[in-house]
């Protein structure tokens, strides 16, 4: 008992670095990836064909395939196949190549869970936008946008909470998150080694921070009662 | 003068044609009831006028203005669609009220975002545009103080009943002060005790000299409030004339049959 005392504190440090790096890894991924997504939503519906397949394409292979190796693909395939060194060393390397990779696959993600919320928008409120002369931008900005969001509550959260965790498959690239930080005390790190409770506990600061997305999803909710749609 | 004027208005959806060449005019201040069986063409030839369809060949012109012309199709601006899109405004069968705005903020949002562009395009100081905002909202809550809604400024759609969340809709389309107003089937999602609120609304501003345009299956409204009706069968205008004409002398047997039908209901 003594001996975890002594080593809480310094398995405590490393374990909060680790996790300002998942942190920094799940406010990237959503800052590129919803504006991304959308922008794939609209071309997912538009009336140019080309567009509306290629989109359809990357949602497929995206959405089918592991983001593991996707991570892997996009980490490593620049420089085995064309020998350039894309994404640089070190760290801030590894985690550029993370952030590409997350954000391409949440957006596939965020786009079918946006388009389902702008059809799912009565055509009646487009059509009242129009009579009233409004321009298209104006419509969705000031009238399809709230009620979207209202509808894709649930979904997001979901898929926002999914990507909390998600956040531990860029360990495979050996981004230092905080997995790789629990992980390390097995192998020896800080003068601790062989002990496989800090990455156990890991999952706590998941759970932690899960809680505080899920109170402010609800309150989010809450928010948008004041309306029926 | 003629505030609606349309020429050999054709449309077809796939194979199915709906407008088989309508031809129709409407003089300043009058009042125009479209009726007819459901199909005939009335709603789609609503929806050609206030731009939400658009025709395949004729012209519909509006205060002058050529909104559709068949032969010069997709040769306008966007910037003259929306200038001629004010010229007409629509009142829903389903009110279709943006149900995240208050009641004020539904008839303002639409004339808001007009003046804030032209704030923006004619560089408008501060004061000025504070000044016209203030302006927008009075002239707002007249309008729906003029539709009996004073009270419910601050209200939600989802908080008011059918018949008030029409006449906001009425007041919305006011709000932009359209040449033409029309209105498609206003009262068929009402409760049949609450018709009559919509209509007595509909029918002051007959009484104002508003120049509208009301596909309805009222026919007592339809002869109350219409100077003109227009049957229409079948994609075309099968009879027209004053309310007298359609209601007690109906020429067609298509007219009589239907006039028959409606007074079974």
């Amino acid at each position: 008992m003594s001996q975890f005392a002594e080593q809480f504190p310094i398995v405590f440090n490393a374990l909060n670095v680790g996790f300002l790096q998942t942190f920094r890894l799940f406010i990237f991924t959503l800052v590129g990836s919803i504006p991304l997504g959308l922008l794939m939503s609209f071309g997912s519906m538009s009336k140019f064909k080309p567009l509306r397949v290629l989109i359809k394409v990357l949602v497929w292979i995206v959405r089918g395939s592991p983001l593991m190796i996707q991570l892997l693909i996009i980490f490593y395939f620049p420089g085995l196949v064309f020998g350039v060194q894309l994404w640089g060393g070190g760290e801030s390397g590894r985690f550029l190549a993370a952030c590409v990779a997350f954000i391409i696959n949440y957006a596939c993600y965020f786009s079918e869970i946006f388009r389902g919320g702008i059809v799912s928008v009565p055509k009646g409120q487009q059509e009242a936008g129009i009579v009233l002369g409004m321009s298209k931008s104006q419509i969705f900005f000031k009238v399809t946008l709230l009620q979207m969001i209202k509808r894709i509550i649930p979904p997001l959260s979901n898929e926002i909470i999914t990507l909390v965790k998600d956040t531990s498959l860029s360990r495979i690239i050996a981004l230092q998150e905080i997995i790789w930080a629990g992980q390390s005390f097995m192998k020896g790190s800080h003068g601790i080694s062989g002990v496989i409770w800090p990455l156990f506990f890991t999952a706590v600061y998941y759970l932690a921070f899960n809680g505080v997305l899920t109170v402010l999803f609800s309150k989010l909710e809450k928010k948008l009662d004041y309306f029926k749609v | 003068m003629n505030i609606l004027e349309i020429n050999d208005l054709r449309k077809t959806f796939d194979d199915n044609q709906v407008l088989k060449g309508v031809s129709l005019t409407l003089e300043e201040g009058k009042v125009m009831s479209l009726i007819g069986s459901s199909g005939s063409g009335k709603t789609t030839l609503l929806r050609c006028i206030t731009g939400l369809e658009k025709a395949d060949s004729g012209i519909i012109k509006v205060a002058g203005n050529t909104l559709f012309d068949g032969e010069r199709v997709g040769k306008r601006t966007s910037e003259e669609n929306r200038k001629n899109q004010l010229l007409t405004g629509l009142v829903f069968q389903n009110f279709n009220l943006f149900p995240q705005y208050s009641v004020l903020k539904n008839v303002t949002l639409a004339k808001e975002l007009l003046l804030k562009e032209e704030f923006k395009a004619k560089k408008v100081d501060k004061e000025e545009r504070k000044k016209q905002l203030i302006a927008l909202d009075e002239e707002a809550k007249s309008i729906i103080a003029s539709v009996g809604l004073a009270e419910k400024l601050d209200a939600y759609p989802c908080e008011l009943s059918g018949g008030q969340q029409q006449r906001v809709a009425i007041a919305r389309a006011l709000m932009l002060s359209p040449k033409l107003l029309c209105f498609d089937e206003p009262t068929s999602a009402l409760d049949p005790e609450i018709t009559g609120e919509v209509l007595k609304v509909i029918s002051n501003l007959a009484k104002e000299g508003r120049t509208m345009l009301i596909v309805t299956h009222e026919m007592g409204f339809a002869k109350s409030v219409s100077d003109k009706v227009v049957f229409m069968d079948d994609g075309v205008l099968a009879e027209q004339g004053t309310p007298e004409e359609i209601f007690d002398a109906p020429k067609s047997e298509r007219l009589k049959s239907f006039l028959n039908s409606t007074l079974r209901m």
